[in-house]
């Protein structure tokens, strides 16, 4: 049987993933390639894994139904609450994952990189929890727009460095976590936070956050009879929570898949993140994908206001739910996550994410009936976008 | 035969490749480099494509990459230079560089383009042995360029040996786990290569990564056909007025 979840066994989702890897990372992607589904099934590996889910990061997290949205939109509306996890979003659902595993694999030094700051957050919460000596790497700007995840980070132990190379975002400070992984080949264990990376990232990161839609199925079904919703509708920069909310319903046919993108100041504006829209096929950070670049192959700086999203790629496993047409794909401008932002503050008493109030923005895009179960990945919370937040408000005069 | 074939059964030990950056200093300093790299004693050139993201490279080579691409240095570009090339220069090279650009420009364009031009090899880090095998070999031997896979310490015996059976030319030994141009000791760089040296190869090996002066190239060579230095070479171009009297300046230093 055909299936949107898995990779084969070289990392492909169609024509899209495999490891693109230089020779020096080959031992450590090698050992990864090969130990991490076992391990990831071990009962021992089981066993924590829940227990922290459940008692560290307070899963399962409500499916909540938001009666005033869902009237808004002449819809049933869920929202997903990843907002609830520790540390505010679902990236830790990931970092759990990736530090019992580091442990398993014999590894004490842990690296990541971050962009706005909530994966390198994510990964240093889990470096404490575990003891662990914690690097996350962040690129020089981000670290100038990101001041109170910075200083999250550096109180919960880990050492911050700066990117300084390239364009001094998340793509460079994911460069140069690749670079520490070649300098340090044996002690290291690298944290991707997204669903991108060399095979097995892509797959490895999806199965640890596939406890979205995992406890969505039992939720929805609870509240309305049925596990099947008729729409899943996430944000997507790398594609890490929308990954694990549509995991368990990639090969459920019926169900409608809405992958929401940055578009920046308009796709074609020139600053867009909306990578299924501009990117070509390409390789970047060890895997092929959609990526944006130039004619000649440069890959170009995206824009987002939601630093989450700012990626100039997109996971393998998204690129091929485009290109197969098995996953809808729509693209909301700066503008319009801001005004969906405030919607749903006032709605539903909920602050979310701006990376997150992309995905609500998608609701004016959709048509959608009055019998229609939507769920909604509210993949973090507003906190960290309190500024952003703070500047609209004084230019709408609130 | 090759022209690195060539190379190498004319010559066995001490084999010089020097790795520069296309459009590195100048937009039009890769020809007057390489000319300067032969009359100066570089056996081969590797001769780099910038590239935004340059994964395996240290600090150096990705400044000179992001240098030459604000000097407006393109895969294009660089056909359009080195159309005529081989009229002046006569040692072998190499093109090295990163996936995408390639595939941008179309895998099997690059290979036809590079071939006619009179490019004697590839060298793809980031491009894995699978895909070689079942995909863009073909094209790469379709075209008679030789294709040189990376090797490290780590890298296991049967792994060091399918390699070196995919390769062409030479087989390039990274001299310690690490990006180019690092300052990492290469202590037991010596017990390596001994060990490369017993499971008798079908290529030359060619030792790389961290060579930057005399001591260390007589230490790479010690075991091995040769050495490349890369880093240390773009270091003595970084300001230079005159990229002949830097070349020379440098390599009478190694060689």
């Amino acid at each position: 049987m055909q299936t949107y979840q898995q990779p084969d066994v070289h990392g492909y989702y169609g024509r899209f993933g495999g490891a693109y890897i230089p020779e020096m990372l080959h031992p450590n992607v090698e050992e990864l390639q090969s130990r991490y589904l076992e391990i990831m099934q071990e009962p021992s590996f089981q066993l924590e894994f829940r227990d922290l889910l459940h008692d560290y990061v307070g899963r399962p997290t409500p499916l909540y139904f938001a009666k005033r949205l869902s009237a808004a939109y002449g819809t049933n509306i869920y929202l997903k609450r990843e907002d609830l996890c520790h540390t505010g979003a679902h990236k830790i659902n990931n970092t759990i994952g990736q530090i019992l595993l580091a442990q398993k694999l014999g590894k004490n030094r842990i690296i990541a990189e971050t962009g706005a700051g909530q994966h390198g957050v994510a990964t240093a919460t889990v470096c404490a929890l575990k003891g662990v000596e914690c690097i996350v790497y962040m690129g020089e700007k981000d670290i100038e727009r990101q001041a109170p995840n910075v200083a999250r980070m550096r109180m919960l132990g880990a050492k911050v460095v700066p990117a300084t190379s390239g364009s001094k975002t998340l793509k460079d400070a994911t460069n140069e976590a690749i670079r520490d992984w070649i300098n340090n080949p044996s002690d290291t264990h690298y944290i991707i936070g997204s669903v991108v990376g060399p095979h097995p990232y892509p797959d490895m990161v999806a199965r640890f956050q596939s406890v979205i839609s995992e406890e969505t199925r039992w939720q929805l079904k609870e509240k309305t009879g049925s596990e099947l919703p008729t729409h899943v509708i996430a944000c997507v920069g790398g594609g890490s929570n929308a990954a694990g909310a549509f995991y368990h319903f990639l090969d459920e046919l019926t169900v409608q898949l809405v992958a929401v993108e940055a578009a920046g100041h308009g796709v074609n504006s020139g600053l867009s993140a909306a990578t299924t829209a501009l990117g070509k096929p390409g390789v970047l950070h060890g895997s092929k994908s959609l990526v944006m670049q130039t004619e000649d192959g440069q890959v170009v700086e995206p824009h987002s206001i939601s630093a989450g999203l700012d990626y100039p790629g997109i996971g393998p496993l998204h690129a091929n739910l485009f290109d197969s047409g098995r996953g809808h794909f729509l693209a909301v401008t700066d503008e319009d996550a801001l005004r969906a932002a405030f919607d749903v503050a006032r709605t539903e008493g909920i602050i979310p994410a701006l990376e997150t109030a992309h995905a609500f923005s998608a609701l004016s895009q959709l048509s959608l009936k009055e019998t229609d179960q939507v769920v909604i990945c509210l993949s973090g919370r507003g906190d960290k976008d309190l500024a952003t937040y703070m500047k609209q408000m004084e230019m709408m005069g609130i | 035969m090759s022209r690195i074939q060539i190379l190498f059964q004319q010559k066995h030990k001490r084999v010089l490749n020097v790795y520069c950056t296309a459009g590195y200093p100048e937009l039009n300093s890769t020809l007057p480099v390489m000319e300067s790299l032969q009359a100066n004693g570089a056996d081969l050139i590797e001769l780099g494509m910038p590239y935004s993201d340059p994964l395996a490279d240290g600090p150096v080579i990705q400044q000179s990459s992001a240098i030459a691409l604000e000097n407006g240095m393109t895969i294009a570009r660089l056909f359009e230079q080195l159309d005529g090339f081989r009229d002046r220069i006569t040692v072998p090279v190499i093109l090295m560089g990163y996936m995408n650009p390639v595939l941008q420009y179309g895998f099997e364009r690059f290979c036809s383009d590079a071939a006619r031009v009179g490019v004697d090899g590839l060298i793809l880090p980031d491009l894995p042995e699978y895909e070689f095998e079942t995909e863009y070999g073909a094209i790469i031997r379709k075209y008679g360029l030789d294709f040189i896979f990376l090797v490290t310490p780590e890298t296991a015996e049967e792994r060091v040996k399918k390699l070196d059976k995919l390769s062409t030319g030479f087989l390039y030994a990274v001299s310690s786990s690490s990006t180019t141009g690092s300052n990492k000791q290469m202590t037991s760089v010596q017990d390596y290569l001994q060990r490369l040296e017993s499971y008798q190869l079908t290529n030359p090996v060619l030792v790389g990564f961290g060579i930057k002066d005399r001591e260390s190239f007589d230490a790479a060579c010690a075991h091995s056909n040769g050495a490349i230095i890369g880093s240390a070479y773009i270091k003595a171009l970084e300001g230079a007025i005159d990229v002949g009297t830097a070349t020379k300046e440098f390599l009478s230093t190694i060689v």
